[in-house]
């Protein structure tokens, strides 16, 4: 037995190493190509979206690359020649081989889920039948997994949010959503990074900006990273929102281990 | 420094746009019709890439506070120096106290003025284009006061390609590559894209213009991915959304084609209810 499960363990990890996936290279305008990997979302998608991406960025120069779910975007300033750079990618792609640390960063995030900020905490707590501690614990449970940073600058489109927890959009979108607030929109969570419209359920607020563009580096998080969010009183998210205008405030990061994969 | 006595309808500053951040969900902004925008900076032999003012419909009223070059392309709307008619693509030289203003709207809709040395507005993320929340402004206001940068080196070499004149801004065409969910239209689909002539929907700004008709309704919905400047989305009722300078980055509507630069120039200066038609590039 022992022997099986290593043999399947060895196949298991040459298979990773060795079966890539299958992918599109679409032209997009004269200065822009797709790549696009098989239309689920999962982490292995992501994981070699991103080693793909940084073995681009190596590679290739001159290209902002866009990762997201299934797809990569490489998007140029210039006209491209794109069956040549499609053979270049493709090779690149084939050779290589070795599996290419991916930086990932693991961020906490305060959230405050006081009635003040989660407006429509009472009204969720309500439909999901579940009382608001139950809400906050299986909110602040997950590892969340930044799928993609779009919609508006910052804004993380995150998975991996509990299925007890999914519930639909409000019918009617509000007109002005304040910045830092948190909420549910069907199988999706996440933070507004600036006020905005918006339709989703608002269960509280995060007193930090993972998006500031007074910052030399704006917007730390990058797709790949993970969520995890904790929960902290009144008190602390006014303490917190006096430090982060001071600029004394920084967000616990740790360094994740990708070799796992 | 240019004092704003009255703003104009939607006066912005822009430059060739803000590149670098669009993996964080940051638009490039920049001018919405650049080629216009380049040509004015390139009658004074300003950088490419110095800042100018884009106005939208209705000019502003600004006074100078000192000796600089100007000059003004784009739609025409009239401009005087203390009322009295200048051209566009000229250069002039503006005193202090002069005034620049603008009048009647004569066809297009945005016209673009350069500065000797352009605008020195604040520079964030590498570039100078207004866009809330990266700039704090996002259009000029009454009593804003705008500074102008060095002057260029003299003799520079700058050559004025493209000349806006090269450009028939009346031209319905608008000439599209097929974008990534080309094939997701049934040929039915393709045939009214391809051959229909579309009105420019009310709903038409710096984020992007609509079309007011709609083509049979889908269902494809694909995961959010990247989008464009210029991008063609085609939402599930069949609207078609041509994303423009300040759009959102990535996008869930299928892209089924994508304008040139030149395209997406000549859009910016159409208005509301004018004739499009997208001509595919083979």
């Amino acid at each position: 037995m022992q022997r099986i499960s290593l043999n399947t363990f060895t196949i298991n990890f040459i298979s990773r190493l060795l079966d890539k996936f299958k992918l599109e290279y679409r032209p997009y305008g004269d200065k822009a190509l797709l790549i696009e990997w098989p239309r689920t979302v999962n982490e292995e998608v992501l994981n070699d979206i991103l080693k793909f991406k940084n073995l681009i960025g190596k590679h290739l120069k001159g290209f902002e690359l866009i990762p997201s779910y299934n797809s990569l975007a490489l998007i140029a300033r210039k006209p491209i020649d794109h069956k040549k750079l499609k053979a270049e990618l493709k090779t690149l792609y084939k050779d290589n081989r070795v599996v290419n640390l991916v930086q990932r960063k693991l961020w906490h995030i305060p959230v405050c889920y006081d009635n003040s900020f989660g407006i429509d905490m009472e009204a969720f707590s309500l439909a999901k039948k579940m009382s608001v501690e139950r809400i906050i614990e299986l909110h602040t449970e997950p590892l969340y997994t930044i799928y993609c940073i779009g919609f508006l600058p910052g804004f993380m489109y995150l998975g991996g949010l509990n299925e007890a927890l999914y519930q639909p959009r409000r019918t009617e979108p509000r007109l002005k959503i304040p910045q830092g607030s948190v909420g549910i929109g069907g199988k999706q969570t996440g933070v507004y990074p600036q006020e905005s419209p918006g339709g989703w359920n608002i269960i509280g607020n995060s007193p930090v900006k993972v998006f500031n563009p007074e910052n030399e580096d704006p917007c730390g998080v990058s797709v790949g990273d993970k969520i995890k969010f904790y929960p902290i009183d009144k008190a602390t998210h006014e303490l917190i929102t006096i430090q982060v205008d001071a600029k004394i405030f920084h967000l616990e990061t740790y360094e994740l281990d990708d070799t796992s994969k | 420094m240019i004092q704003v006595n009255k703003p104009g309808l939607y006066s912005t500053i822009q430059d060739a746009g803000r590149f670098g951040y669009r993996d964080k969900g940051v638009p490039i902004s920049g001018a919405m019709d650049q080629f216009s925008a380049a040509y004015a900076n390139a009658l004074l032999r300003n950088e490419k890439s110095a800042a100018v003012m884009e106005i939208t419909m209705m000019g502003p009223e600004l006074v100078f506070d000192g000796p600089v070059r100007i000059a003004i392309s784009g739609a025409d709307m009239s401009p005087q120096i203390n009322g009295k008619a200048i051209q566009n693509n000229e250069v002039y030289e503006l005193k202090k106290e002069d005034v620049l203003s603008f009048g009647k709207l004569k066809g297009r809709i945005r016209a673009y003025l350069a500065v000797e040395g352009g605008f020195n507005t604040e520079q964030v993320m590498g570039s100078r284009s207004w866009y809330v929340p990266i700039t704090e402004h996002s259009h000029l206001t009454t009593g804003y006061s705008l500074e102008i940068g060095k002057k260029p080196r003299a003799n520079r070499k700058t050559k004025t390609k493209n000349l806006p004149s090269e450009f028939n801004f009346d031209q319905k065409e608008l000439e599209v590559y097929k974008a990534p969910e080309f094939n997701l239209l049934t040929g039915k689909q393709k045939q009214q894209v391809l051959n229909g002539i579309f009105n420019v929907a009310k709903e038409n700004n710096r984020m992007a213009y609509q079309l007011k008709q709609q083509i049979l309704p889908h269902k494809y919905s694909i995961l959010t991915s990247a989008t464009l400047p210029g991008t063609v989305q085609f939402t599930p009722s069949g609207k078609l959304i041509i994303l423009m300078k300040d759009a959102q980055t990535t996008g869930g509507y299928p892209r089924i084609l994508q304008l040139t630069d030149k395209a997406i120039a000549l859009l910016a200066q159409k208005r509301t209810g004018e004739e499009v038609r997208f001509s595919l590039i083979t």
